[in-house]
């Protein structure tokens, strides 16, 4: 079976932790544990501040599996309010990001 | 996932808190609630979910929830409660309440309500009931919560307008009608960390994907403004001058759409002589803004056609709230974008059916005109203000605070408090407010969570239903729909459950109209012709075309008027540029600017002494304010309460990131954690508000740390205008920031500050 990923637009994650929540609450995760983290990025760069978030699946990211084996998105994919990320095949994703500028590609586990 | 059964319903309040309309499917298993995940097929927010609303399975089983109702048997403050039945608490308010009534009439009782929840509704109901006209948001200074805004477009042009975003179309901005704006103004607000007023915030960020370009008015950087053509980063609470020095690049440049103006608009020529007061060199003095910057951005946002603005309560907050929103409605409609596919779109709630009463139109479609009239007799501050006299049925917030205390002019003795955490939230003086209710008889607190307000005045606590267990209804502004119970927690009971059997007691010609809440439901949705059993389960409606809750240039096919006319539904048929309402209410009747209360400018000499901006209030998206820091799931996402500085004030005071800091005026100090960043400017700090700390002590003197972390403790009340509205000083307040060295961490010792609330 070919290579799962999550392809997330980054420029349009507005950190509002959607993804995060999603998460914990479809794994079960207690405060503490996390299957995906936003972090910050926000510097100062020539008298522009540019506020930047960044999606990070940890280790524990198992890509939904129980969920796409029912043909649902993952949690976080469904629910991030910015619809920023999406699920698929990762050459497929690959080639998507091609003309999705500001994106990262991510294969966990 | 789709498993197990699910109850599809609609978001609004306890759980998320928020001003709500997400779909949900709510897992039920065995009784109890198991997942919540978004509705892929609800228009408002197709399937995506914030955090709160993820998290509601640790809000409605939480071990601090309120179960059962409680009295309070030791003295206030002590935290000493025991578990009463039902009907002994009915029985209490019925006759405590009662007592109150008969001896110093109904007006005695406030009935205090916080943001713009589904609580509305019933609060308004139950106070009706009861007689009272005192239905009042306590301790929102200057009343500066969407309130202010809504006056300036009521008597501007006669109803409400937000930014179209295919809100009012079934299908959304895929609609053939919709058009995406060519550029938003997002002025005041973040988007991303909520949806206030109704609007899904991430709205904004689907108009970007399909090419909207940004404006954006804020002090402070934002996730917006890094991706905004144009950010203008302004001194807080100037906004007025620069939307009218907008108004008059905008107007002198020839920019504005002539055709609209002399069709539709009046007043043109003295809004025109105004905004000529306003030359760039001055409002760019006032604003900090570049005056090439303004230019900019008022010529991007005329030359667009379709433009919207997207506001926030900033605007209200500052000083003259009333006018500021006023000013900034004429931007949109000088330049014709009102009631245009993706322009400002004028927004009436689906069907007019009336949930939350938001007009004066719907009050007397409630109550009747005669009723609201009388009610205005005795309605706190509506004799002093014309203005608010004329609107709505709200009391003034600030008057209503000063005649707790002072009895006059006529004795308030009980405070029936619903869904609001008033001292650990939007308070402004939290002391003043803190003794004005330790000053009542008798106090009611509805909520589902032990809170430093239950904690400090509760007599009587009744345990609120969240949005899992209730049956309600939902109308702003479309689709019309209801809410549906999934699941039943404790004896926890709904808003409309509690009010409905409490104003039957007060007035039994209520027991005869319903007997159930299902009953005044379908009996309010009658306007639409549905009733609950045809909307649950999903079965949303949007009003038809052509018809006068849907868009578009309702002014144009006479679907305004009462008459039938086209028009605008103000008195003189016209949009009012020039407001004949706003001088009939000795108001002026143009924009003007007016500085903060406390400023540079105004008073130079506490700047000195007080150098920095406390812009208080800036949103984060796991906390509806003073909610969620007790949802684990939540506060780990923002576990402190901080305070952000920029690098430059912070190197200049020694202060790290990370440290805490004592934030302070004269009318006291609170503690923070420094978190320094270049998001704020260098004389403004931003403070977020409605932290206290749920893992602390509750009992008196602690509160859970509101005397020591409640910026609110610093704000002084309003209201800052003629209008009664606006002026309400949480963006901008005079402070000082010092380090405080080791050991200052919150939420421990917290003692040496505790007893302020008695000074």
């Amino acid at each position: 079976m070919a290579k799962k990923g999550l392809l997330i637009h980054y420029d349009y994650c507005t950190g509002c932790m959607a993804c995060v929540v999603a998460c914990k609450q479809e794994h079960d995760y207690p405060a503490g544990r996390w299957g995906i983290m936003v972090k910050d990025f926000t510097r100062e760069t020539e008298g522009r501040v540019q506020v930047d978030f960044l999606p990070f699946p940890t280790d524990l990211c198992d890509l939904c599996g129980r969920r796409t084996a029912a043909g649902e998105r993952p949690a976080c994919v469904k629910h991030c309010m910015a619809g920023c990320m999406t699920y698929g095949e990762v050459g497929e994703l690959a080639r998507i990001m091609e003309t999705m500028p500001r994106s990262v590609l991510f294969a966990p586990r | 996932m789709a498993k197990g059964t699910f109850v599809r319903t609609t978001a609004w309040s306890p759980g998320p808190g928020c001003h709500g309309g997400c779909g949900l499917e709510l897992y039920v298993e065995d009784g109890r609630l198991v997942k919540v995940e978004g509705d892929q097929y609800h228009p408002y927010n197709q399937g995506r979910l914030c955090p709160r609303a993820l998290a509601l399975t640790q809000y409605v089983y939480h071990p601090e929830r309120f179960l059962y109702p409680l009295k309070r048997v030791g003295e206030r403050g002590e935290g000493k409660f025991e578990r009463i039945s039902w009907d002994e608490a009915l029985d209490t308010v019925e006759e405590r309440l009662g007592e109150i009534r008969d001896k110093y009439g109904a007006e005695a009782v406030i009935f205090a309500q916080g943001t713009g929840r589904d609580v509305g509704g019933p609060i308004s109901f139950l106070c009706y009931s009861f007689g009272s006209p005192n239905w009042v948001q306590l301790g929102l200074a200057g009343h500066s919560c969407y309130t202010p805004r809504l006056a300036a477009m009521m008597f501007t042009h006669g109803d409400y307008a937000v930014l179209d975003a295919g809100q009012f179309l079934p299908e959304g901005m895929a609609d053939p009608e919709y058009e995406v704006p060519k550029v938003i103004v997002v002025w005041a607000q973040n988007p991303a960390a909520g949806c206030q007023d109704g609007f899904y915030g991430h709205w904004v960020t689907d108009c970007m994907k399909r090419g909207s370009k940004l404006i954006v008015i804020d002090p402070r950087w934002t996730w917006f403004s890094s991706r905004a053509e144009k950010f203008l980063q302004l001194r807080p609470g100037t906004d007025a001058a620069l939307a009218l020095g907008m108004l008059n690049v905008i107007i002198s440049e020839g920019l504005y759409d002539r055709e609209f103006v002399d069709e539709w608009c009046s007043g043109f020529d003295e809004l025109a002589a105004r905004a000529a007061e306003y030359p760039l060199d001055r409002v760019s003095a006032i604003t900090w803004v570049p005056a090439e910057d303004i230019a900019q951005a008022a010529r991007l946002y005329a030359e667009a056609r379709p433009a919207a603005i997207q506001w926030g309560v900033p605007i209200d907050m500052g000083p003259s709230g009333t006018t500021i929103a006023q000013a900034i409605t004429h931007l949109w409609s000088i330049t014709g974008n009102l009631d245009i596919p993706g322009g400002q779109v004028i927004a009436r709630a689906a069907f007019e059916v009336a949930t939350y009463p938001f007009s004066t139109q719907e009050l007397h479609s409630l109550y009747g005109e005669e009723f609201v009239k009388r009610m205005n007799e005795k309605r706190i501050g509506a004799q002093e203000f014309k203005l608010l006299r004329n609107f709505r049925g709200w009391g003034q917030p600030d008057r209503a605070v000063e005649q707790m205390l002072s009895g006059e002019p006529y004795p308030i003795k009980a405070c029936w408090i619903q869904t609001t955490n008033m001292l650990g939230g939007q308070a402004a003086d939290t002391r003043l407010h803190y003794r004005a209710l330790k000053n009542m008889e008798f106090n009611v607190v509805v909520d589902c969570f032990p809170n430093p307000t239950s904690m400090a005045v509760a007599d009587l606590i009744l345990p609120a239903a969240s949005i899992a267990e209730k049956e309600s209804l939902r109308s702003w502004w479309s689709p019309l729909q209801v809410m549906m119970p999934a699941v039943q927690v404790g004896e926890c009971r709904s808003d409309w459950e509690i009010n409905l059997e409490l104003a039957k007691r007060f007035n039994p010609e209520l027991r005869r109209r319903f007997d159930t809440v299902k009953d005044l439901i379908d009996d309010r949705l009658k306007p639409s012709g549905y009733t609950f059993d045809e909307l649950k389960d999903g079965h949303w409606k949007f009003p038809e075309k052509d018809t006068p809750t849907r868009p578009y240039r309702r002014y144009e096919k006479g679907l305004l008027r009462p008459d039938g006319r086209p028009g605008f539904r103000t008195p003189t048929g016209r949009l009012e540029l020039y407001s004949t309402s706003f001088k009939e209410f000795d108001m002026d009747p143009l924009p003007f600017f007016t500085e903060p209360p406390e400023s540079e400018v105004r008073t130079p000499e506490l700047a000195a002494k007080y150098p920095l901006v406390m812009v208080s209030g800036r949103r984060s998206p796991v906390f509806f304010h003073s909610e969620h820091r007790n949802i684990p799931w939540l506060r780990e996402c923002d576990p402190d309460p901080i305070v952000e500085i920029h690098p430059d004030t912070a190197q200049a005071l020694g202060i790290s990131d990370g440290e805490w800091v004592a934030i302070f005026n004269d009318r006291g100090r609170i503690r923070r954690k420094a978190k320094v960043t270049p998001i704020v400017h260098p004389k403004t700090i931003s403070v977020p508000h409605g932290w206290w700390l749920p893992e602390t002590q509750g009992t008196e003197p602690d509160l859970y740390g509101i005397w020591d972390l409640n910026c609110n403790l610093l704000v002084n009340i309003g209201p800052g205008d003629a209008s009664g509205y606006g002026g309400g000083p949480y963006k901008t307040t005079l402070v000082a920031v010092k380090k405080l060295g080791e050991g200052a961490a919150a939420g421990r010792g917290a003692g040496d500050t505790a007893k302020r609330g008695e000074e």
